[in-house]
């Protein structure tokens, strides 16, 4: 793929001028119309197209948003009534930003699994799914900043508990964890100042995002997509351009998914938000529960289960750094697991685990909720450092098919055409 | 495949020693009791489910019960006097918003005029409702220690826990996603405007001040019973109950708490109705490209 050269011809004359000077247009074509996409990817792969939109989408809501809201402590609160009552559409747009950042989970979620499912983190795809893991990371931490900006209860004590998480390394070095949890607040207590900075740095984070997007991107170009049989592409009848088949079919996944986006923003705006974030932070009234929101619950429930603070925290970090490894964990000499007839299994376990993950995350740490959070705990981490590794040795795949065409084919195939360009068939 | 089946023939093995794991005791927690899980009974709104609208009698009528008892301690700052006669609102005239204003008891601070000093002055149309007490500390000291809290965004400030058992809670959800449902705040005001208990049940001991309250969590609370069975406003027309007082007042604060909600639910039809129409258009175009190729 990597010799990929673009087909692109400049048509007029001011098309060549800058073509010569400045081929951007000539990069696009390459990258984004002759790009060669496997014939057989399902709707699944939607969801880097989608995915994009929904950031360009976070961007241009909470730009217009920054236009009208006050982050101090007096005046957040109440400058989130004023967008939602005296902003024009500012009610939707609103909506659409709040909205908008479980929808990146959602689909982001969707997406990881599915490369896990078809081992689409496997060489020579490591630094794409790493670069894949660092977007992951950094949305966690613009998601949760920017819930501190409504400053409501839940945003104050969410962030209470989550830096003060930071003072466990007093376990380590004592006063290097007090230290830290200082310097993050701007003072000795979680205050407006606090909210100042997580504001900035709100603002700064989906840039970064942006450049961690560009590198997968370029990373993804680089190596070619993956597709549900885990094979590369080998000859010409095994892909079709970018577009118009991949734009159309992305097309057709992105507005389904605006479906259910939508319903949520002018149905059930406040579903995925905690009812308490509509009372004004009070340092001296500590919620009942304390729960983050629903994308970060399964990793909360890690942090509960160990019955350490440090441990606690090592863990729900950890569970997020194991995946850089899992290149070099999973053992398996196929990609995808629909010819892994034992993991499969064990892949299903994992996203169970998770869904229980979430469920035991917004329960009291109490009882048996506790057990539980520690059993699933355990497994989701025996999933990489045990499952993954031993499974991958000791299975015995099924059989491959020859090639993708062979797969869409059937094996039977069309041998005659089956150099030939797809699409022009 | 020997291994396959090796690990085929673990996996209910390891299955079954987990579940020897589980302690015995397990069954039992996870029933919240006390603060939590109160049950709050689903009402049906106007503004409920997708084609809802407030209907603006009943918002008048809130509206008054609110400026005849609730306005007693509770403000409701973050709505302006020019929004009661907004559409999508309680659509009072103008001019009567105006006069309404003006009589409004609790005055503005304004100033500091020439010479320096802050001024009172009767409300405008650009003035917030403001309640009684100009803080929280005057308001605390004149009602026991208890703060009644703004009441602008308060039904969406509580959404009642689900109370079901665990294995529904799922399909509750899903049910609720489905729906549109969003209407908990209004069902618990009403729950707890018509929650008090005529007696306290045996066994409870009222703390000092306190009201037993079978909506509220812990059951106690400091504000004394707004409404009753027996004094109730009445309205223009005559007619009026507790019951009605309380279900009016809350679509009122529902209003009040989500003033655009007319408006979201009429653009959500059409943007509903928009993108279906689009995804059915380009699943077609798509399937004509993907014609000619088997995938």
């Amino acid at each position: 793929m990597e010799h990929h050269t673009s087909s692109y011809e400049p048509k007029t004359r001011r098309a060549r001028w800058w073509d010569e000077r400045l081929p951007v247009a000539r990069l696009m074509h390459g990258q984004f119309i002759d790009f060669p996409t496997p014939r057989n990817l399902n709707y699944l792969w939607t969801f880097g197209a989608i995915l994009t939109f929904v950031l360009a989408a976070q961007i241009a809501t909470g730009v217009v948003l920054a236009m009208h809201y006050q982050p101090s402590g007096a005046g957040a609160f109440d400058s989130i009534e004023h967008i939602r009552r005296d902003v024009n559409y500012g009610w939707m747009i609103r909506s659409f930003h709040a909205v908008g950042g479980s929808m990146f989970f959602l689909a982001v979620y969707i997406h990881l699994f599915r490369a896990l499912y078809y081992g689409s983190y496997k060489a020579p795809r490591e630094v794409l799914w790493i670069i894949g893991v660092l977007i992951f990371a950094v949305m966690m931490a613009t998601a949760f900043i920017g819930y501190a900006l409504p400053w409501g209860q839940m945003s104050f004590w969410a962030v209470t508990v989550i830096t003060n998480l930071f003072s466990a390394l007093n376990e380590v070095i004592p006063g290097l964890g007090t230290v830290v949890v200082e310097w993050l607040w701007g003072g000795y207590a979680v205050s407006g100042t606090t909210l100042n900075r997580f504001y900035s740095l709100h603002y700064l984070l989906p840039f970064v995002i942006v450049g961690l997007v560009i590198l997968h991107i370029w990373a993804l170009h680089v190596v070619g997509q993956n597709n549900p049989t885990g094979l590369e592409i080998k000859t010409r009848s095994d892909w079709v351009p970018m577009y118009p088949q991949a734009v159309a079919k992305d097309s057709v996944g992105l507005f389904a998914f605006l479906i259910l986006f939508a319903w949520f923003v002018f149905y059930l705006p406040d579903y995925l938000g905690h009812a308490d974030n509509y009372i004004e932070a009070n340092p001296l009234v500590t919620p009942p529960h304390i729960v983050p929101e629903w994308y970060f619950l399964p990793f909360y429930a890690i942090l509960r289960a160990i019955p350490s603070k440090l441990g606690g925290v090592v863990a729900m970090f950890g569970s997020i750094a194991i995946l850089v490894f899992v290149p070099w964990l999973d053992t398996s000499r196929v990609r995808s697991a629909k010819y892994r007839p034992v993991y499969r299994w064990f892949f299903w376990l994992l996203v169970i685990t998770c869904l229980a993950l979430g469920y035991l995350g917004a329960k009291p740490p109490e009882g048996a909720y506790v057990y539980w959070a520690r059993v699933f705990t355990a497994y989701y981490f025996v999933h990489f450092l045990v499952v993954m590794p031993v499974v991958g040795i000791l299975e015995t795949p099924k059989a491959l098919p020859k090639s993708i065409t062979d797969a869409v084919l059937g094996g039977a195939g069309a041998p005659k055409t089956a150099a030939a360009a797809p699409e022009r068939r | 495949m020997p291994t396959d089946m090796l690990i085929r023939r673990l996996l209910p093995l390891a299955a079954g020693a987990l579940g020897a794991l589980v302690p015995a005791a397990s069954h039992g927690a996870g029933e919240d009791q006390g603060a939590h899980g109160v049950h709050i009974e689903r009402q049906d709104w106007t503004f409920g489910g997708f084609g809802g609208q407030f209907e603006a009698a009943q918002l008048q009528r809130g509206f008054q019960i609110y400026k005849d008892v609730c306005v007693a301690c509770h403000g409701l700052k973050r709505v302006y006097f020019r929004n009661l006669a907004q559409p999508g609102g309680p659509e009072f005239p103008e001019q009567a918003v105006k006069a309404l204003a003006a009589d409004w008891p609790n005055k503005v601070v304004d100033g500091p005029d020439d010479s320096g000093k802050m001024f009172e002055r009767p409300a405008k149309l650009f003035d917030p409702i403001l309640g009684p007490f100009r803080n929280d500390q005057e308001a605390r000291a004149a009602q026991n220690g208890a703060l009644p809290p703004d009441l602008s965004v308060i039904a969406k400030a509580r959404n009642p826990d689900y109370t079901g058992p665990f294995w529904a809670h799922p399909f509750s959800m899903l049910r609720d996603v489905a729906t549109g449902y969003q209407e908990g705040g209004a069902n618990y005001i009403l729950a707890l405007l018509t929650g008090y208990a005529d007696k306290v049940p045996e066994g409870v001991k009222l703390a000092d001040g306190m009201y037993y309250n079978v909506a509220f969590p812990g059951r106690q609370i400091a504000m004394p019973p707004p409404l009753a069975k027996d004094n109730f406003i009445k309205y223009q027309d005559g007619s009026g109950s507790l019951d009605q007082n309380a279900r009016d007042v809350a679509a009122f604060l529902a209003w009040a708490a989500d003033p655009s909600l007319n408006d979201r639910k009429r653009i959500g039809w059409l943007v509903m109705i928009y993108l279906a129409v689009t995804t059915v258009l380009l699943y077609l175009g798509k399937r004509r490209i993907w014609a000619n190729v088997e995938h």
